[in-house]
């Protein structure tokens, strides 16, 4: 194998394929990255047996051929190399090593043999379906940030897609829950999404995922099976397993009777509970919302620092309520609502509440209080 | 004119200005403790002296001249030992088939836990009437800080610890050690000097030279591994870590290094801290034959659990951490570790938590041990918060504290979970 490619455009893929490769591997080879070379083209394969990338860049190849190199150092040697440097890489005689130059650099790389790696799986799958970059950008950023990290809970560290019955059309759903809060986004069902299964995608694919989906703009081909799930861009191809579980019946946890509505300037809200959870402890970090006519008070004490409160014009006419979160998810939430106006749906301090924002119906999240 | 040395007779109390020839004159006794700094040393550590064993003894009169073991079986590892097993070599925490080994003759009792704890608590009570400082190490030892106390007991901080040691002696017939110092660290290390029914003191004057060929394992942290890059490094005897500067052994050692430094200079700044913060809580247990069995180890697992919860509630806190223990028939021991989304202090969280890292360590090795323990302690408030998804969780807080009632009546056996019944 012998190729040479532009710094910038070797930089860019490693870039894509290196974050998938886990930084302690037990299995070798897993630690590397495939290199193949042919046809004015390179190709870069990483894997960590459940989640693969394969991307193609054009170089100039003077002779086909593939080899295995470590993921991470490859990355950071090309990462190191000066902006516009050509780099040649080369594996000559036994192919034990692979030579990397460039101006002056040298290095020598130890490589494995390419029949070690995980012969990537190209097979078809049987659902497809086509979204917009936008629109599966905007579905992991409403979603992800309530994944859970638990691992006791497997199926919860994930989001949840499935294609369902919506208000008045059939929708696409992108749901995650950690317990605390949930979040559910949805859009118009894509054409021939109509039949696919829900699956539960992994965090580390989202989160591969939407690292791509900062470079595209464009439709992104999507592939779905019970097992399987893969997304294509331009010149990236990432194919992952799904969690196998069950989601739980999360609609039965988005309450529908709650009769108390608080609409307020979300950017506002979130500063002033910013301010008050200061004094919250680490530990908790609760906030205590007070609900009375036109004006929210939150509050918070802790018994080491001391306590706070700040007044907020708001829009409620319900009954006087109170009621505890967890600050960090109250931000997390009002984050995500670029609409200048949130809308809470309360019952009482003791069941969830519904958050959404005003001009955007897409996304709604639940929130379950603490108590205070 | 050599300086007085000041004495106590640790049996009729009597301080000396200046220590007698061989005997007490007052009492005949022949246990004098004499030392330079005896006005001055105000801190102690007290460790009884094979307290499970003494209890035994105590109790059963006929033992009081064999050689007695306390542990589990003959699986389990040596708890306690009494001084006559010790003359065949026999030490606690030995795996019990090499105790037997060196003293076939042994009597072996299986350890009955309430019995010995309410002796330590016994023990801890005298201790307190002496002192309010008073920081429990384990059930049978514990630091005393006597500062500041000597016109309390119009005496000597000595003669109050004597007198403290006497009155263990003869109210619950065992009998404990005594290290006098002016910290903690050499306090610890006097107990053991003198021991059994011992009385040690380190004083200023020679706690450099005393501490300058010992090795560096007696440093409390200082365990193997420590031990090994220590020992690369050049370093084996205390007096080796003197040559550094205590930036030098930061840098090499980390936080360590600081107590390395200090330690080895005889200087201990920690406190007597009479409500240390517990910091976890954890149970084990050692099989009589190993088992591999996953499912027979999740089995073993569920009553721990019920155990560290039940301990969990008792102590207000609620465990933020999940940490499974795990002892191959070759002594390896494995710990796997999980960060719970919320703290808890259900049975049943605990068991979920760790069923899937069992699940995981257990792949066809044999294993002698299980334990699991709740860390990243905190206030119980915190624990079990509602959660969307399991709205039963109110529920399964409330089954157990009624199981916990029922329990408190009736009994550990009175009712069990049927994860935790056998047929």
């Amino acid at each position: 194998m012998k190729l040479t490619i532009e710094r910038a455009a070797l930089l860019k893929s490693l870039g894509h394929v290196h974050s998938v490769v886990e930084r302690r591997n037990t299995i070798p080879i897993l630690s590397n990255v495939l290199l193949d070379a042919r046809d004015g083209r390179l190709g870069l394969t990483a894997t960590d047996m459940d989640l693969t990338i394969v991307e193609e860049v054009a170089a100039e190849v003077g002779e086909p051929g593939a080899t295995t190199a470590p993921a991470h150092t490859l990355y950071d040697i090309v990462r190191k190399l000066p902006d516009g440097a050509q780099i040649e890489l080369a594996v000559q005689g036994d192919g034990g090593q692979m030579k990397l130059t460039a101006g002056r650099s040298t290095f020598q790389l130890a490589t494995l043999p390419k029949e070690d790696f995980p012969a990537a799986n190209d097979g078809e799958l049987p659902q497809g379906f086509t979204m917009h970059s936008e629109e599966l950008r905007h579905l992991i950023d409403r979603t992800r940030f309530a994944i859970s990290t638990e691992e006791t809970r497997y199926y919860l560290n994930g989001i949840y897609l499935h294609a369902t019955k919506g208000n008045e059309s059939q929708v696409l759903r992108g749901v995650a829950t950690d317990g605390h809060r949930l979040a559910r986004f949805e859009m118009s069902l894509p054409d021939g999404a109509a039949g696919i299964p829900g699956v539960i995608i992994p965090r580390k694919t989202v989160n591969e995922l939407r690292k791509l989906i900062d470079e595209t703009e464009g439709a992104i081909e999507i592939g779905l099976s019970d097992t399987k799930v893969r997304f294509k861009f331009d010149s990236t191809l990432l194919t992952s397993k799904l969690i196998d579980g069950t989601f739980p019946d999360y609609e039965r946890v988005i309450p529908s009777g709650n009769d108390k509505t608080m609409n307020v300037d979300c950017k506002v809200f979130a500063k002033a509970v910013d301010r008050v959870s200061t004094i919250s402890t680490e530990k908790s970090r609760a906030v205590k919302l007070s609900l009375e006519d036109g004006t929210l008070t939150l509050s918070a004490t802790s018994p080491e620092n001391g306590s706070a409160s700040e007044e907020l014009e708001v829009n409620y006419g319900g009954e006087r309520i109170e009621i505890g979160f967890n600050s960090r998810y109250l931000l997390d939430i009002a984050e995500r609502i670029d609409g200048g106006e949130a809308e809470f749906s309360l019952s009482d301090s003791a069941s969830p509440t519904i958050v959404r924002d005003v001009s955007d119906s897409s996304a709604l999240y639940v929130l379950m209080p603490m108590r205070v | 004119m050599t300086e007085a040395t000041p004495a106590l007779c640790r049996d009729c109390l009597t301080l000396f200005e200046d220590t007698p020839a061989e005997r007490c004159p007052e009492c005949a006794s022949p246990r004098l403790f004499a030392h330079g700094e005896l006005p001055t040393l105000s801190l102690a550590h007290l460790d009884c002296d094979a307290f499970f064993a003494s209890i035994e003894k105590r109790d059963n009169p006929e033992l009081a001249d064999k050689p007695v073991i306390v542990g589990g079986g003959r699986r389990g590892v040596v708890a306690a030992c009494c001084y006559v097993a010790r003359i065949y070599g026999v030490r606690s925490a030995m795996p019990m088939f090499k105790a037997l080994e060196r003293c076939p003759d042994a009597v072996v009792i299986r350890p009955d836990m309430d019995r010995y704890r309410a002796a330590g608590r016994r023990v801890r009570e005298l201790m307190q009437d002496i002192t309010p400082l008073v920081e429990p190490l384990s059930i049978d030892e514990a630091f005393l800080d006597l500062s500041g106390i000597e016109t309390l007991h119009g005496g000597r901080p000595a003669r109050s610890l004597a007198r403290l040691v006497l009155d263990i002696e003869r109210e619950l017939g065992v009998t404990a050690s005594i290290g006098l110092s002016y910290n903690k660290f050499l306090a610890k290390i006097a107990s053991d000097l003198d021991k059994p029914r011992g009385f040690a003191a380190i004083g200023r004057a020679e706690a450099l030279d005393f501490l300058a060929e010992k090795p560096v394992g007696i440093i409390s942290g200082v365990g193997k591994a420590m031990q090994a890059s220590l020992s690369r490094d050049g370093i084996t005897r205390i007096s080796h870590l003197r040559r550094y500067e205590e930036i030098d052994l930061i840098a090499r050692y980390g936080a360590m290094g600081r107590r390395l430094y200090s330690f080895a200079r005889g200087v201990d700044k920690r406190q007597v801290e009479p409500n240390a913060p517990t910091k976890s809580i954890s149970a084990e247990t050692t099989f009589d034959t190993d088992v591999a069995d996953a499912d027979e180890l999740l089995s073993r697992l569920w009553p721990l659990c019920e155990t560290v919860a039940a301990r969990l509630k008792k102590s207000g806190l609620a465990g933020h951490g999940v940490t499974l223990k795990l002892k191959t028939r070759d002594f390896q021991t494995l710990t796997r570790s999980q960060r719970l989304q919320d703290p808890t202090r259900l049975a049943d969280r605990l068991y979920r938590a760790a069923e899937p890292l069992l699940r995981k360590a257990a792949d066809g090795r044999r294993f002698r041990l299980i334990g699991i323990g709740a860390h990243d302690l905190v206030d119980a408030a915190l624990a079990d918060p509602p959660s969307l998804l399991d709205p039963d969780i109110g529920r399964h807080a409330k089954v157990e504290a009624a199981m916990d009632r029922v329990r408190g009546k009736l009994g550990a056996d009175a009712i069990v979970k049927g994860r935790g019944f056998k047929t």
